[in-house]
């Protein structure tokens, strides 16, 4: 495992646990809508209002959601058992979580980051999800607050826990951890995993400790936070705050945090001398989980490209820098690029407008399209400005380059015809072409400039200067 | 095994996990119950179990689960009537204080 | 009150039959039943709620579709009283406890769906201990329930009120819990015939939990084709609740007629004379019984069932730790009980402070601790692997007998405020059900004979899970020979 160094002679450990909100259709244990944006409590069943006398039915869909996360994650799937996790709180309709214990559906995987980088899944568990409250007093804010208000409408929507083990070691990695892993529950379609959303959360679990050191350190949970951006901050932050206290001689206490994105700092939550015990026993209304080898080869053998396979096989073809690939294969643009390529576009070249040019979208751009303009770009049929431009044109209204670059005009400007110009300017203008022999680069655009205007804009600039060195050169 | 297999401050404690409240007499009563009954339990605690496997089931069973199908929801008007305190169609409850879980 | 039944129609499948033909309707039937319930239910205190309007407008609706010709249920014009831990939708369902006093559930219990459908009239809501937690009723916030056969004596518990409603002749039926012997045990203290099926042969959606893994609803009857039959109605797999199973393909009066003369019988010899608390009356009825059915040509021998002693001690574990759980919910937010605090923790505390009595906190402290960390393995974690024990010896029984016999109670019916006050004299009340539980197996305790102070006195067959014909059909053999 590469050790990072971060501030001295410190070594950062992070650990992450992310949860993600399942689409199915209907809640964990009922048939309640899966839904958002619905009035309050208005989809609900005595079952996700822990009205007395119900009882909980397992959704098959989100069981399947999860083996198949667990299998994108290399774990082994196994029998499972639900578990209770017992506590008080007012958006748990029973005052208990049915999650999973020490018998969860995945096991002992690992991620690998776009760098290559292995970092290893401890469990990957299904619980349900809670109710949200709302905070009525002056700063919307827990503390603070007069009274709150609860809605059940998300209380047993399912969710899937991926933890970590504590083997990331610098926030790159943590933000690409996130990314990745977001990319693949995207490709297997068990969620839209927004973070901005909440249907996607992640949690960090962040120690320090001295290079060297074999042991952990304390560590503390942080909370609440809500992007990449935050989650760097976050963990920056309070791998500074544990170091401050170290190097006090004194050191942090293990406890849940929050994330104040506006203070930009870490908040200490509820005290942690009366630790909450869950009391973890197994759930006896539900019955355990045992899917058969069959299921699970099925479930291999349905396996999606997942983004890893997908940078690979773009990688192989193109010889791209791993950076390019990873954007591209972020965008989904990946299938689209082998298109273009097997329609005879040079892959560097394809790679290069899909990074530069095509952020926003392919939109009616066709892999002909974007291939004969590659190849009407190599043979210099048009230039690069021009190239882009009819890009954007593509893009938003699709049709052949061919027939664009006929209607606005870009026809192929001669080599000879680029010569005579300059050749020309040179006689023009001897006093300034006595400059740039002599090393003026600045009078450069001038005649660049001005076989532009002869020429409408359309010659290549590469070939100006081309062959304005040449000329100087064999002066 | 002790004749006081729990003592009141464990009582006491195992009182706020549960949201309960005891008078001292209560507390002192309680305390004497409890360690009653877990005395009786002595029997099961002395047992060499090691090689038996828990059953937290009575049945055999395994793999029920359900389609992800709708089913008949219920309208506020079905359960609100019933609890304590409401604004806006959902459940008032007082100040929370601390951090949320 | 003196007497059992003073009431004519005490047969729920007589009832039926007379009313399906018109014979006579189901709200004659009904009147009689409300008019013997006024008149002794002051007494007895069976029903926390007497549901007169509700009742009437199912039996007049009853008679409508019989008038039309229509076909009804197998139940139908019977009154049945339902145990008040049942959800009866749009009727409070209190679970006997002041935190969820006037709580109208917005759903119907599967069971009481069933029972609608099967065409009988819901006379009311019987009282319970609180939560199901004890032996007596006397745990209850609404007063204790009474013994028909004597009003100074308790009637047993937790199904108190259903046994004494049968007992009483306000209903040929009843429906009750079993946990740890809630309905065999009142059975046997008021002389009616009590059920307590397969675990997870009646669904429990919409039962107020106790103990999950223990729970299972079952009927009260005057007879055991009646119990058989009531079982029948509200048994079967049921999709809202996981642990849920399939009934047998046959009907559980398959065998009930036929001669016991091949069947084995084993007397549990842990449950006999060694146990706490047993009287020589019961153990004297029991060997009665003993006799009744070798006469009648089965094979009866005592057999041993070593985990029985263990039994007690692990039910008092699981079943506390399982109810701390699912009683969290009762918590002031969302329904029931709410004394308000000036916070939300507060409030919590002041509302299942005020919310539950006594035997409910105690156990709910005992499981809290049963899961406790540090305690798991040593309390809970061992009880469980004594289940699995147990399990193992009927197992091993199961393979050479096929029913077992044992008293259901180790007393007759004992004087209100005789036990209140020590939790573990209460308990051992329950050594003989409780083992059935444990392992989810089915069990039927049946009226035999009487104790020297009159009150009735039940002997308890045993029978492997899904075995439920061969258990009706000895029962019945006791049955006839009790009469």
């Amino acid at each position: 495992m590469k050790q990072e160094i971060f501030k001295d002679t410190w070594e950062l450990i992070v650990g992450l646990e992310v949860h993600a909100e399942l689409s199915t259709q209907t809640k964990l244990f009922c048939g309640c809508l899966n839904q958002f944006g619905n009035e309050p409590n208005t989809n609900v069943c005595p079952v996700c209002l822990g009205l007395p006398g119900s009882l909980p039915v397992v959704n098959e869909t989100a069981v399947y959601f999860a083996m198949r996360l667990g299998r994108a994650l290399h774990c082994s799937v196994n029998r499972s058992v639900f578990a209770r996790k017992n506590y008080f709180y007012p958006d748990m309709p029973k005052d208990y979580q049915i999650s999973q214990y020490d018998l969860p559906t995945n096991l002992e995987g690992y991620l690998e980051l776009p760098s290559g980088e292995i970092i290893g899944i401890e469990r990957a568990h299904i619980e349900e999800d809670t109710g949200k409250t709302t905070h009525i007093g002056t700063s919307g804010r827990i503390s603070g607050a007069d009274y709150s208000l609860v809605d059940y409408n998300r209380a047993g929507v399912p969710l899937i826990e991926i933890v970590s083990k504590p083997e990331i070691r610098t926030i790159e990695q943590a933000k690409a951890y996130v990314s990745e892993l977001r990319g693949i529950i995207l490709a297997l379609e068990i969620s839209d995993a927004k973070m901005e959303e909440g249907s996607i959360r992640v949690d960090a679990n962040v120690s320090v400790r001295e290079i060297g050191e074999n042991d952990l350190r304390t560590r503390c949970e942080i909370k609440n936070v809500n992007s990449l951006k935050s989650l760097g901050r976050a963990i920056d932050y309070e791998a500074n705050r544990h170091i401050g206290l170290y190097k006090n001689g004194e050191s942090p206490r293990q406890e849940t945090r929050h994330w104040d994105e506006n203070a930009g700092r870490t908040r200490s939550g509820r005290s942690k001398e009366d630790a909450e015990d869950y009391r973890y026993f197994p759930e006896p209304d539900l019955v355990p989980l045992n899917p058969s080898e069959e299921t699970i080869t099925k479930i291999d053998q349905e396996m999606p490209e997942l983004p890893s396979k997908r940078r690979e096989k773009l990688a192989n073809l193109t010889g791209v820098k791993p950076s390019d690939v990873a954007l591209i294969v972020e965008r989904n643009h990946d299938a689209f690029a082998l298109n273009v390529i097997e329609d005879g576009g040079l892959p560097d070249q394809v790679v290069k407008h899909l990074v530069n040019n095509l952020s926003a979208g392919l939109g009616e751009l066709t892999a002909e399209a974007l291939a004969q303009l590659v190849q009407m770009e190599n043979k210099s049929e048009i230039t690069s400005t021009q190239a882009k431009k009819m890009l954007g044109e593509l893009v938003q209204r699709g049709g052949t380059p061919a027939e664009l670059a006929t209607e606005l005009g870009f026809e192929a400007i001669d080599t000879n015809e680029v010569e005579n110009l300059v050749d020309q300017l040179i006689n023009e203008h001897s006093d300034e072409w006595e400059r740039f022999c002599s090393g003026d680069t600045k009078v450069q655009g001038f005649f660049v400039g001005q076989v532009m205007k002869a020429t409408s804009g359309q010659a290549d600039g590469k070939l100006i200067n081309q062959i304005l060195n040449e000329r100087s050169t064999s002066k | 095994m002790m004749s006081e297999p729990i003592s009141p401050e464990e009582v006491a404690h195992v009182a706020y996990l549960a949201r309960l409240r005891l008078t001292e007499d209560e507390l002192s009563r309680f305390t004497e119950q409890l360690g009653a009954i877990l005395n009786h339990a002595e029997d099961v605690e002395a047992l060499e179990l090691d090689d038996v496997e828990p059953m937290s089931h009575p049945l055999p069973i395994e793999n029920t689960m359900r389609e992800d199908v709708p089913s008949p929801m219920l309208k506020p008007s079905d359960f609100l009537p019933e609890a304590p305190a409401v604004e806006d169609g959902r459940f008032l409850v007082p100040k929370i204080l601390g951090e949320e879980p | 009150m003196s007497g059992m039944v003073p009431n004519q129609y005490q047969s729920a499948s007589e009832i039926a039959e007379l009313v399906s033909t018109g014979e006579i309707s189901a709200i004659e039937i009904l009147e009689r039943h409300l008019n013997h319930i006024e008149e002794y239910e002051k007494d007895v205190h069976a029903f926390n709620l007497v549901t007169i309007d509700e009742a009437r407008a199912a039996a007049e609706e009853t008679d409508k579709l019989i008038a039309k010709g229509k076909k009804v249920g197998p139940l139908a014009g019977v009154p049945v009283a339902i145990k008040d831990n049942l959800c009866t939708k749009g009727i409070p369902t209190t679970a006997s406890s002041k935190i969820l006093e006037g709580w109208k559930p917005p759903y119907d219990a599967t069971v009481v769906k069933k029972l609608k459908e099967a065409g009988a009239t819901i006379v009311g809501k019987t009282n319970l201990d609180e939560f199901a937690m004890g032996s007596s009723t006397e745990n209850s916030a609404f007063g204790p329930t009474r013994n028909p056969h004597d009003l100074s004596r308790v009637p047993g518990g937790s199904s108190g009120g259903s046994a004494a409603a049968v007992a009483a002749g306000f209903a040929p039926i009843a429906i009750g819990s079993d946990t740890g012997g809630s309905i065999r045990q009142p059975a046997s203290l008021c002389g009616v015939v009590g059920v307590k099926p397969t675990y997870g042969g009646v669904s429990r959606y919409g039962l107020l939990a106790f103990a999950s893994s223990l729970d299972q609803v079952g009927p009260f009857a005057t007879s055991v084709k009646d119990a058989a039959i009531v079982h029948e109605v509200i048994g079967g797999y049921d999709p809202l609740d996981s642990t849920s199973i399939e009934q047998a393909p046959n009907s559980f009066l398959d065998v009930f007629d036929k001669d016991i003369s091949k069947l084995k019988v084993g007397v549990i010899s842990e449950l006999m004379g060694g146990i706490d608390g047993i009287t020589h009356e019961v153990i004297e009825q029991t060997n009665k019984a003993v006799s009744v059915l070798s006469d009648a040509g089965a094979q009866v021998e005592e057999v041993s069932l070593p985990a029985a002693l263990y039994c007690l001690s692990a039910y008092y574990l699981i079943a506390p730790a399982e109810a701390s759980s699912n009683l969290s919910r009762y918590d002031g937010v969302r329904y029931g009980l709410r004394i308000d605090g000036s916070n939300l923790n507060e409030m919590n505390v002041n509302t299942r402070t005020e919310g539950f009595g006594d035997e409910v906190k105690r156990r709910i402290m005992l499981g809290t601790y049963a899961l406790s960390a540090g305690y798991y393995d040593a309390y809970y974690g061992k009880a469980l692997k004594v289940r699995r024990l147990l399990a193992e010896n009927f197992a091993d029984l199961y393979r050479n007998y096929d029913v077992l016999l044992s008293p259901t109670s180790p007393c007759t019916a004992f004087k209100l405020g005789e036990k209140v006050s020590d939790p573990m004299t209460m308990y051992v009340n329950d050594v003989c059900t409780i083992p059935s539980n444990l392992v989810g197996h089915p069990a039927i305790s049946i009226p035999f004979g009487k104790g020297q102070d009159g009150m009735p006195i039940g002997v308890q067959i045993l029978a492997p899970p899904m075995k439920e014909p061969v258990m009706y059909q000895v029962a019945h053999t006791l049955e006839t020979a009790a009469q």
